[in-house]
């Protein structure tokens, strides 16, 4: 393993986004909170129906993890697009780098950004709310798998698109619908059966529900199910991005 | 003699259908500065990506240090540095910190004296600090030459570096990479600037249509194929029919003139005097008469005209 030249790629991934900090950490915080804000006016202090938590409480987790997964998902697949569109991506093939090298430098750049979102978010809202970490392993579990399986989609996302439409087609067609649908805004509890079914199918829907499960104790999945599920993606996830990389899959021609 | 690298039976046909090498024989000697000449469109960059592995090459083999370059992939890198055809630049940083990163994805922590040394003699010491998108494209250029080199690799591959760089800087761009080859880097270059090659480098090859013409010394080169010419200009354009006539002469024409080979027998005097008589009988009487040495340029058109007629 070329552990050296792996971790020069980690460190370039994170200083990329940490050098455009306003884009990549304080703008997506300030989405969140005037989401928070909007939120709070509306709903006031209403309850979610069949739990015993507040509205505004509730939205707090869903928000958090929904900015850990957008901007994971931002992570690679602009710092990829970039670098197809710059012609960068030919010293990452030229170097001596694995794709398994290649894979954890990225996404564990993606999860870095968004745990550094998460926790930016967190502390900025700590005074709004009586959120509180209730279950530590279960935040961590989701947060991280959550950010290495969006960190993935937009590692294979940036090798699939050929221009800025394609990512943005697929942001807006596949990931926007997949993270909003599933349960940020709303108990699915609160959702037509058939609805609530489909979401079963949406890994989406169990990373939030068990990352909020962390915050409020309160959750609409079966948690063994969940972790199986959560696991089952992340792992697909790595594979697919290490086999992708490793033919050279769009890049390499 | 032991190479830096030896092509074997190369190909590559692209999904479009387009076969770039139809099988490159190259032998590359340790040590050498070696050309790899061709016109556009003659498979070097596509030999070149192969070697880089940007490029997935369709059949072949190659050895690179004594070592499987397919198979051992890593190793060989770690030994190769190439410098791209195409300007590219990571927008996020400034030439010293993306030249650490190249260091370190090597997987060699970045030698800080190299890449002083390098940025001072690629005269890019004054830009270390500026971000990348603020370089103008012959910095850019040189950026990328210093990329190639962080890293101290044993052979380097340099594909068209000069373009776009003026004179002077070219000038010590190529005194820096002769004084690499000096202490022992192997070097294989292609450039447009023929004269260039005819200076620098001790080997050449000659690649067309995705198949090897030629690749022996430059000295052998210039010497086999005919060591000078006759240029006889003409008033009016020059008939195929006379051309077919001339062929034993490898005729090529360029605008008004038309240039014959002149060989020499083994006592040295040349058959002027001949290839004169049978090209006035052919053509009449010519506007001016002249011998013009050849050069590369004139070995290297002839060459690749050859295996088109």
């Amino acid at each position: 393993m070329n552990w050296y030249g792996c971790w020069t790629l980690y460190t370039r991934e994170t200083r990329r986004f940490l050098n455009v900090n306003m884009q990549t950490i304080v703008a997506p915080a300030l989405t969140a909170i005037m989401y928070l804000i909007v939120f709070r006016y509306a709903m006031g202090d209403r309850e979610v129906p069949g739990m015993d938590v507040a509205y505004f409480d509730f939205l707090i987790p869903g928000l958090v993890m929904m900015a850990m997964l957008q901007n994971a998902f931002a992570n690679t697949s602009s710092s990829i697009m970039v670098g197809k569109l710059m012609n960068v991506q030919i010293f990452l093939m030229m170097a001596p780098l694995s794709a398994l090298e290649v894979t954890i430098a990225f996404l564990a750049a993606a999860v870095t950004r968004a745990v550094i979102v998460a926790i930016v978010l967190l502390l900025v809202l700590a005074p709004f709310t009586n959120v509180h970490i209730e279950h530590l392993w279960m935040i961590l579990f989701y947060g991280i798998a959550g950010s290495i399986i969006m960190g993935g989609l937009g590692l294979i996302g940036g090798m699939w698109s050929k221009t800025f439409d394609d990512m943005a087609l697929l942001n807006n067609f596949i990931i926007m619908p997949l993270t909003f649908l599933s349960g940020v805004f709303y108990s699915v509890k609160q959702l037509p059966e058939v609805w609530q079914t489909m979401n079963h199918f949406n890994p989406f829907f169990y990373l939030i529900d068990g990352f909020r499960h962390g915050f409020l104790n309160v959750g609409d999945t079966n948690p063994s199910q969940a972790i199986i599920v959560v696991s089952i993606a992340t792992l697909s996830t790595i594979f697919a991005c290490w086999y992708l990389w490793h033919t050279g899959w769009k890049l390499k021609e | 003699m032991s190479y830096a690298l030896e092509v074997k039976q190369l190909t590559k046909t692209y999904r479009n259908g387009k076969q770039a090498l139809q099988g490159v024989d190259l032998s590359v000697p340790e040590g050498s500065f070696f050309a790899l000449l061709g016109p556009n469109g003659a498979g070097k960059s596509s030999l070149i990506n192969i070697l880089a592995d940007t490029v997935k090459p369709t059949s072949g083999h190659v050895t690179f240090l004594g070592h499987d370059l397919f198979r051992e992939r890593r190793w060989c890198k770690q030994h190769l540095g190439v410098v791209p055809q195409e300007i590219a630049f990571d927008p996020f940083f400034n030439p010293r910190d993306i030249l650490k990163i190249m260091s370190g994805m090597f997987g060699f922590k970045p030698d800080l004296k190299w890449i002083d040394e390098l940025l001072e003699r690629l005269e890019l010491s004054e830009h270390a600090h500026k971000n990348a998108r603020q370089l103008s494209g012959g910095m850019r250029r040189r950026l990328l030459v210093a990329q190639a080199l962080v890293h101290k690799p044993k052979v380097v591959i340099l594909d068209e570096p000069t373009a776009g760089v003026d004179v002077e800087l070219r000038k010590r761009l190529w005194d820096f990479m002769r004084e690499l080859n000096t202490n022992g880097t192997t070097i294989l270059l292609t450039t447009h600037y023929l004269e260039e090659a005819e200076e620098l480098c001790d080997h050449v090859a000659i690649i067309d249509q995705g198949k090897r013409l030629t690749s022996q010394s430059m000295k052998g080169l210039l010497d086999s194929v005919g060591s000078s010419a006759l240029v006889l200009q003409y008033a009016k354009p020059m008939s195929q029919q006379a051309l077919l006539t001339l062929a034993q002469f490898s005729p090529r024409i360029d605008g008004d003139k038309i240039l014959l080979c002149l060989k020499k027998d083994h006592s040295g005097k040349n058959n002027f005097n001949a290839v004169y008589q049978t090209a006035i009988q052919v053509l009449g009487e010519a506007k001016s008469v002249r011998i013009q040495n050849e050069d590369l340029e004139d070995v290297f058109l002839r060459i690749t005209n050859e295996k088109k007629t």
